[in-house]
């Protein structure tokens, strides 16, 4: 278990440096394609050259592409020297370095970012899993009845709408002509009551589309199982159709559900893009595209490494539940 | 996962089949797998259905100057007369719809709504099944490579998946069509803009079926049939491509058919979020995000292109899903 946990973690790294280089290689390509000067982002294009040249000295703009991926590298794990010769900034680890924009540190910028995404996310997929995964199994259960077919139907149409549509749809519905929500983000340490009503339509709209999937999932998936030799056995052996399905057909169903729902929670934690745009919220995904349309290279850098980093650890903590789920899997 | 079968989809089903020539009687017919596959589909009215409407509107996309010509008005072509200068809004009822404008103009310039639903779904197929085909090709290619050979082959191209889907998908596209320059090798800019898109959505595309396709190759490698092509001397091409792909065929056209809508949904959310083909060239994600500011004052300008895309979106569903059920070896 513990060998096994040492290698994965060691995988995670490894995965997210070879993320790293991809994203550092492409971004640092992108300045040269489009002809712009990262040093002359920082500083503003009124700045004399003397200023400009200090600025690039100071950022490592003027070293080579390998020697600035290094020093990324090392600033991410010991943190590192913003050197102009005259002044000094120390970056803290895990620094991400200074947004060409606005000049703050990148690391506690996306960290105030994230709560965006860590309340839309966990709110959004507890609905979610629930009312995807109740709808599969009771629809698996009653298979070919009225019940089956709506919410069959139901799920279909969920996962063919786009979630920004349907979020518009439920913005002028029920923000502008009903008025029941409010369409702002609070804080939730600031007021737990607002943070909750700004929250309820984006958790809703999201979780539709998701809890559509899920349905669709759970219900294949234990239809299939329930077809499987073990669940003939169980039955043949007299238990009772609870447990049979309760414990031996659920835990089967589970895992590929557990699997997608670690890819999803991630993908969400590290930026909800579409959400965010759609309800006006700024999490990380927000921050991603302003960053983007500005080629604000170390505020890209450090969202895609959120991001990568919330993915790889979903992953590897789905992994792990398996041996708790399915008692197929053995950690070795 | 299926378990693997010797179920041939259609295209396959033109392999001899001894046991279906069947003599003049009309007593037991032997069916082929393809036979048998084409005939539950027919049975499934909700799949033939969705089948239809993708027919019909492939068609629209491809006869788009035609039908504009004779029930529209030029795509790019501004109609001032019908917007109501003070407020940029159409102004008959309804986002303008009239008899002349079957789906109303578009806000601040007048243009027809239906003619650029139209071109917006060419642009919209155009990328969904470019993406597919390369998705699968990229995604059999290989999966079959790393199911059959095993070993480290099998672990890199594992590896390379992984990463892949630990890449913040959304955010990179976005930051790869940014930086795009207009004209590339003579192209124009839409159509420059067409084959990024199709190769950014495809190349993330991929892993998703390269494990389904590694999967069946794994299971299928040990199996007679391939040791006796092994012993007869069949090379590893002949090997992966004449014995085992057929095989593969069902699960790869389930999987494209059901890959196509969830291309044309990215490419939408691409172009919502302003990564997609630039404007006047008109797509249905454009639209909708244009539709963000406006839609309280215009809603039909926002239902228009978001019903589009939902029954795209969902006839491709309704058939993928229905010719998964028909190819499925275990159903009835």
């Amino acid at each position: 278990m513990l060998v096994y946990l040492f290698r994965r973690l060691i995988n995670v790294v490894l995965m997210l440096l070879v993320v790293a280089a991809v994203t550092f290689g492409i971004f640092f390509m992108v300045p040269k394609l489009t002809g712009t000067d990262p040093a002359l982002l920082y500083v503003g294009k009124i700045a004399d050259h003397a200023a400009v040249e200090g600025i690039r000295h100071k950022m490592g703009l003027d070293k080579s592409i390998v020697e600035q991926f290094w020093l990324f590298l090392k600033g991410v794990f010991v943190g590192r020297d913003f050197n102009a010769g005259v002044d000094v900034t120390h970056c803290y680890a895990p620094c991400l370095g200074y947004s060409f924009k606005t000049e703050q540190e990148v690391f506690p910028l996306l960290l105030s970012r994230v709560g965006v995404d860590i309340s839309l996310a966990v709110g959004a997929s507890v609905l979610w899993l629930l009312l995807g995964t109740a709808t599969g199994i009771v629809s698996a259960l009653r298979r070919g009845t009225a019940l089956d077919r709506i919410s069959m139907t139901v799920a279909l149409a969920g996962v063919s709408l786009p979630m920004y549509f349907t979020g518009l749809v439920a913005l002028a519905v029920f923000v502008h002509q009903l008025g029941w929500f409010p369409n702002t983000y609070t804080e939730f340490a600031d007021d737990p009551v607002s943070w909750f009503q700004g929250l309820v339509l984006p958790w809703i709209t999201l979780a539709f589309l998701f809890a559509a999937t899920y349905a669709r999932l759970s219900r294949a998936t234990l239809l299939d199982v329930l077809g499987e030799d073990y669940i003939r056995t169980a039955r043949a052996k007299g238990l009772k159709e609870p447990v049979v399905i309760g414990k031996h057909a659920m835990r089967s169903t589970l895992t590929p559900i557990l699997t997608v729902f670690g890819m999803d929670l991630g993908g969400l934690l590290g930026g909800a893009v579409l959400t965010e745009k759609t309800f006006n919220l700024r999490g990380l995904g927000y921050e991603a595209v302003q960053s983007i349309s500005s080629s604000d290279l170390p505020v890209i850098m450090g969202v895609t490494m959120f991001a990568a980093f919330f993915i790889i650890m979903a992953s590897l903590v789905v992994d792990l539940l398996y041996a708790v789920v399915d008692p197929k899997v053995k950690l070795a | 996962m299926t378990t693997p079968t010797e179920t041939s989809g259609p295209p396959a089903g033109a392999q001899p089949d001894g046991a279906s020539i069947s003599e003049p009687a009309k007593k037991i017919e032997g069916r082929s797998p393809g036979r048998i596959a084409w005939d539950r589909l027919k049975r499934d009215k909700v799949a033939l259905a969705g089948g239809v409407v993708v027919i019909l509107l492939i068609l629209a996309a491809v006869l788009a100057p035609v039908l504009t010509a004779l029930f529209g008005h030029p795509v790019d072509e501004p109609h001032p007369d019908q917007i109501n200068a003070d407020l940029g809004l159409p102004k008959g009822a309804f986002g303008g719809i009239s008899g002349d404008y079957l789906l109303g103009v578009d806000p601040v310039f007048g243009r027809d709504v239906f003619s650029r639903v139209l071109y917006g779904a060419q642009i919209s197929l155009l990328v969904a099944l470019g993406a597919a085909v390369l998705s699968v090709g990229i995604g059999v290619v290989m999966g079959i490579t790393a199911g059959y050979f095993g070993g480290w082959v099998d672990a890199f191209i594992g590896r390379v998946m992984d990463v892949l889907l630990a890449f913040p998908q959304l955010l990179f596209s976005i930051a790869l069509v940014s930086v795009i320059p207009n004209s590339v090798l003579g192209m124009g800019d839409t159509t420059v803009r067409v084959w990024v898109l199709i190769i950014v959505i495809g190349f993330f595309g991929w892993p998703y079926i390269g494990r389904i396709v590694r999967g069946q190759a794994l299971s299928l490698r040990n199996r007679e049939f391939v040791d006796a092509a092994r012993s007869l001397g069949a090379g590893r091409a002949h090997i992966l491509f004449r014995e085992l792909l057929p095989n593969l065929v069902a699960p790869i056209l389930v999987y494209a058919t059901l890959i196509i809508p969830a291309n044309i949904l990215n490419e939408a959310a691409l172009s919502f979020l302003g990564a997609g083909v630039r404007p006047p060239t008109p797509s249905w994600g454009q639209m909708l995000s244009d539709a963000v500011g406006i839609y309280q004052a215009d809603p039909t300008y926002m239902v228009i292109p978001g019903l589009a895309i939902f029954i795209t979106v969902l006839a491709f569903n309704l058939f993928g899903d229905g010719l998964r059920d028909a190819l499925d070896p275990k159903g009835n």
